[in-house]
């Protein structure tokens, strides 16, 4: 199988991380960039199939040239045999819409040039974003079938499809079992829980992570960085000309006010206490 | 996913030519030796990491005589994994405050090429790469985290194991190397865990000290060892003895004792540890101060009585303390080098039969090369067989217990010729290995020694051993929450009740450790009842003896976690 993992660099929202500027606003060149934290559980998924039948896994992601370090960090937690970045200032700027047509290029390019390509894993929602819609716009625009909420997968390497249990959410969560011929889009849910009920599949796992702590040591050697003359696309269609999303006005979330008044009481004040008691009295019931 | 099991076929399950279960000792031989031998080969090992769950004193001893050591199999074995050679070696015959010290150097030396201390996370840890660099080769390795839970049989046979963590699998070839609680010899219904007296605990502490300190306290240099053993009046009337060796930069200092002796006498072995740290003579050696790193615990089998004499069934073969094979040689205790060497000698017998069409030739081969390495000869020595089967052991037992108790005997131990003979025997391989089982050799020669002989000790220790909520709220578990692994079959006191004692974290009075006893109040009657609560845990084994349990280890990478070892 040969898979693609999308993954994205999200500010880092950890304590004492985060840097803001005097009026309260994110600093995102002071903020450290991780891996968007539902990105871990599509690289599981992308890991299952890798250690289950073997083939090649890419890396790939849309940013800034300091969006590499996140690409790195898939390469540690998918061994992710090589990476590539599409980076570029034509790109600054991208809605969803930008990205995924950057992305779906991106695909095809890897295609043609590289390997052909049977699945592609994204992550669920972003943690800054959170728009879910990248996902669902790239597969449309490679016309390929896409299944979300992914929580387990097994595929079939010699029928060419692939069976998913999605987890469906209503009043109460259903499951679905749905099959997908390839290549296919994934879009992992955050249950998804990888399974290796085989030795040989831990082993390979194993040989895998072996492997791995090499390749990230000189992790560069494995990055192919991508601009929008490589991807041959018209800088009207991508970045911030090409998002048709306008982002009217972003308000910061007002604190509710209150709208009770409030009385100090010294609790060492037995008059003050009084009082307290006094005004609990009608609420207390049973009287 | 995908995997189906078929009623009864099992042609969809893996198969891997040999399979060893556990990661110790022996376990390791086993696998190094099958891939010498190009066989592909899987290891499964339940701690997270190989060692995690394992205890010894630690004294790894190179047999001259033995067909395969340690650092046969593991070249750097010396260099990487062990602490400190051992360059000296004493006991300590102890009355009160009464010590008389011998030198056992030679007893200790009698066929030995070299012998060093570990630690068995360090050392088992060390071992596992190595294995699984070798295994790797021949197309296996080495997985943790993995509990085998039984045998996988077809039509009755043998064939195969089966996991928690994976689909059951099959294998030509077995190798149990799972330890002295062996769920698989089990299974195979080759051990039981029935008698007491079958069988040793063991508890240990690992103490923190710098390097230089050992060097200075010990009056030694970097590059030696040493190694106490203690017996005497020390630790009352339970048939045992301590010892204390140097690591690199810690102490381990621990108890072996006889678990039928701690049940007749109702002792709690961290009190018994205790006895042993705040014993005058370790006055020396602390000087005031006392940090315990670990405090770990683990059942011992008595080969004389346990080691199988022919430790296979059907393709399933027992290496290791699964299979019995520890040797007390008098206060010496080899487990690890018979490991190694059953280990390798199981290997070897696999393939020199490969091909067999017969599935028990490995293991009629196997039990041949232990009988012809003189393995099993040390295991079960012949003259103990002989007196033991006639029942006259006990018979001169009694007989000299009687008169060393008698002012003449007493008299004679202290008489100026003893104290020259004294020494001698003890260093004599043949007389140790003759000292019976019984308070005579633990207990009352050697405080008549000590009292005839010893020097009073008259340093003052006042350390003060952590208790055993401490040190259980040391220990790293992973707790398995809502799926205790031993159950309590029966809970009445007559049936379980000596686990209160003798499980090494629990002890009456104590209401954080493994075993509680209550009485409750049913009807106008009161009735004695034993409760488990499995959380602390050390899983060592003793309660599948002493009470009455249903007894497994946790599932893979669940349970304790031992950092040293
Ligand atoms: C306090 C004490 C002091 C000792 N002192 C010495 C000494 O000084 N010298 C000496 O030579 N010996 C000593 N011994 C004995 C020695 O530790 C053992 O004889 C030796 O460890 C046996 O090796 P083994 O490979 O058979 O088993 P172990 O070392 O017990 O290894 C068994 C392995 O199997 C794994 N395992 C168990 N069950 C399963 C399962 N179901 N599935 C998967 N894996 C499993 C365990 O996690 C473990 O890694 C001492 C023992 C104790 C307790
Ligand atoms: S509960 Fe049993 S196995 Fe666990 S530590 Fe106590 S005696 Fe040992």
């Amino acid at each position: 199988m040969r898979s693609i993992v999308l993954t994205k660099g999200v500010p880092d929202f950890s304590e004492g991380a985060v840097s803001f500027d005097e009026d309260g606003h994110l600093e995102r060149g002071k903020t450290p960039t991780v891996m968007n934290p539902n990105d871990h559980f599509a690289l599981r998924a992308a890991l299952q199939t890798r250690v289950r039948h073997g083939g090649h896994v890419s890396g790939m992601s849309m940013g800034p040239p300091s969006y590499s370090s996140v690409l790195e960090e898939a390469m540690g937690e998918i061994y992710s045999d090589d990476s590539y970045l599409l980076s570029d200032r034509e790109l600054a700027a991208s809605d969803t819409w930008a990205t995924a047509i950057t992305l779906s290029a991106a695909i095809e390019k890897y295609q043609e040039e590289v390997t052909d390509v049977d699945l592609v894993f994204a992550g669920f929602k972003t943690a800054d974003g959170e728009t879910g819609h990248t996902g669902p716009q790239t597969a449309w625009c490679l016309e390929w079938p896409i299944v979300t909420h992914v929580i387990a997968l097994d595929i079939d390497p010699d029928e060419r499809v692939l069976r998913a249990k999605r987890l469906v959410e209503g009043d109460v969560d259903e499951i679905e079992t749905v099959e997908a011929p390839l290549p296919c889009f994934v879009v992992t849910d955050p249950e998804f829980e990888p399974t290796y009920r085989k030795a040989a599949h831990r082993l390979e796992h194993k040989r895998l992570r072996a492997a791995t702590e090499e390749r990230v040591e000189d992790f560069d050697d494995h990055l192919t960085t991508w601009d929008h003359e490589d991807l041959r696309l018209d800088s009207e269609y991508i970045g911030l000309d090409g998002s048709p999303t306008i982002v009217s006005s972003v308000d910061p979330i007002p604190k509710a006010p209150s709208e009770r008044e409030a009385t100090m009481i010294d609790p060492g004040d037995s008059g003050g206490m009084e009082q307290v008691l006094e005004e609990l009295q009608p609420y207390a019931g049973g009287d | 996913m995908s995997e189906t099991r078929t009623d009864g076929g099992s042609e969809d399950y893996e198969h891997y030519e040999a399979v060893v279960v556990g990661c110790g000792p022996g376990g390791a031989a086993a696998a190094a030796r099958l891939a010498e031998h190009g066989i592909e080969t899987l290891v499964l090992e339940r701690g997270v990491e190989a060692g995690s769950k394992n205890v010894s004193g630690g004294l790894i001893y190179a047999e001259d005589s033995a067909p395969y050591t340690i650092d046969d199999l593991f070249p750097d074995f010396r260099e990487e994994a062990a602490e400190r050679p051992v360059t000296d070696y004493h006991i300590h015959n102890i009355d009160g405050r009464q010590v008389t010290t011998y030198d056992l150097t030679d007893l200790h030396e009698h066929d030995t090429d070299w012998c060093d201390a570990v630690l068995r996370r360090t050392m088992d840890s060390w071992l596992e790469q190595r294995v699984h660099e070798k295994t790797s080769e021949t197309g296996g390795g080495v997985l943790t985290g993995v509990r085998v839970n039984g045998l996988l049989r077809e039509n009755g046979e043998i064939v195969g194991v089966t996991c928690d963590e994976l689909d059951p699998i099959r294998a030509d070839y077995i190798v149990a190397a799972d330890g002295v609680n062996s769920e698989l010899a089990r299974a195979a219904d080759l051990m039981d865990w029935d008698e007491p007296d079958e069988w040793f605990q063991g508890v240990k502490a690992v103490v923190d000290m710098d390097a230089d300190v050992i060097n200075d306290r010990f009056s030694i240099e970097e590059g030696e060892g040493v190694a106490h053993l203690f017996s005497g009046d020390l630790f009352e009337d339970v048939r045992g003895g301590g010892f204390l060796y140097t690591n690199e930069d810690t102490l381990s200092i621990g108890t072996v004792f006889h678990l039928d002796s701690l049940v007749a006498e109702e002792a709690e072995p961290h009190e018994l540890l205790d006895a042993l740290l705040t014993h005058p003579l370790l006055a020396q050696w602390f000087d005031g101060e006392y940090n315990e790193l670990e405090y770990s615990a683990k059942l011992v089998p008595d080969s004389k009585k346990v080691a199988h004499r022919e430790p296979y069934a059907d393709n399933l073969v027992l290496v290791g303390d699964a299979g019995g094979q520890m040797q007390a040689q008098g206060p010496i205790i080899k487990g690890m080098n018979h490991a190694v060497t059953a280990g390798a000698l199981a290997a070897d017998a696999y393939a020199l039969t490969r091909g067999n069409a017969d599935p028990e030739a490995a293991g009629r081969r196997y039990t041949t090369m232990l009988e012809q390495s003189g393995t099993m000869g040390k295991l079960r020595p012949r003259r103990y067989e002989l007196t033991s089967t006639v029942g006259e052991h006990d018979l001169v037992t009694k007989a000299v217990e009687g008169v060393l108790n008698s002012p003449v005997g007493s008299i004679a131990v202290g008489n100026p010729i003893a104290k020259r003979l004294l020494p001698k025997a003890y260093n004599s391989p043949f007389l140790v290995g003759m000292l019976p089982d019984t308070s005579m050799a633990y207990t009352t020669l050697p405080s008549l020694i000590g009292e005839k002989h010893g020097r009073t000790v008259h340093w003052e220790n006042e350390i003060e051993p952590p208790s055993l909520e401490e040190r259980i709220g040391d220990l790293t578990y992973n707790t398995d929450v809502g799926n205790p692994h031993i159950l309590l079959q029966d809970e009445s006191f007559e049936a379980s009740g000596a686990a209160v004692y003798a499980c090494p974290v629990s002890a009456e009075d104590f209401g954080g450790g493994c075993y509680r006893a209550e009485t409750v109040k049913t009807n106008g009657s009161e009735e004695k009842l034993v409760s488990l609560d499995t959380q602390p845990c050390v899983e060592c084994g003793t309660c599948a003896i002493v009470a009455d349990t249903e007894w497994t280890h946790p599932r893979g990478e669940k349970g304790v976690e031992y950092k040293q070892g």
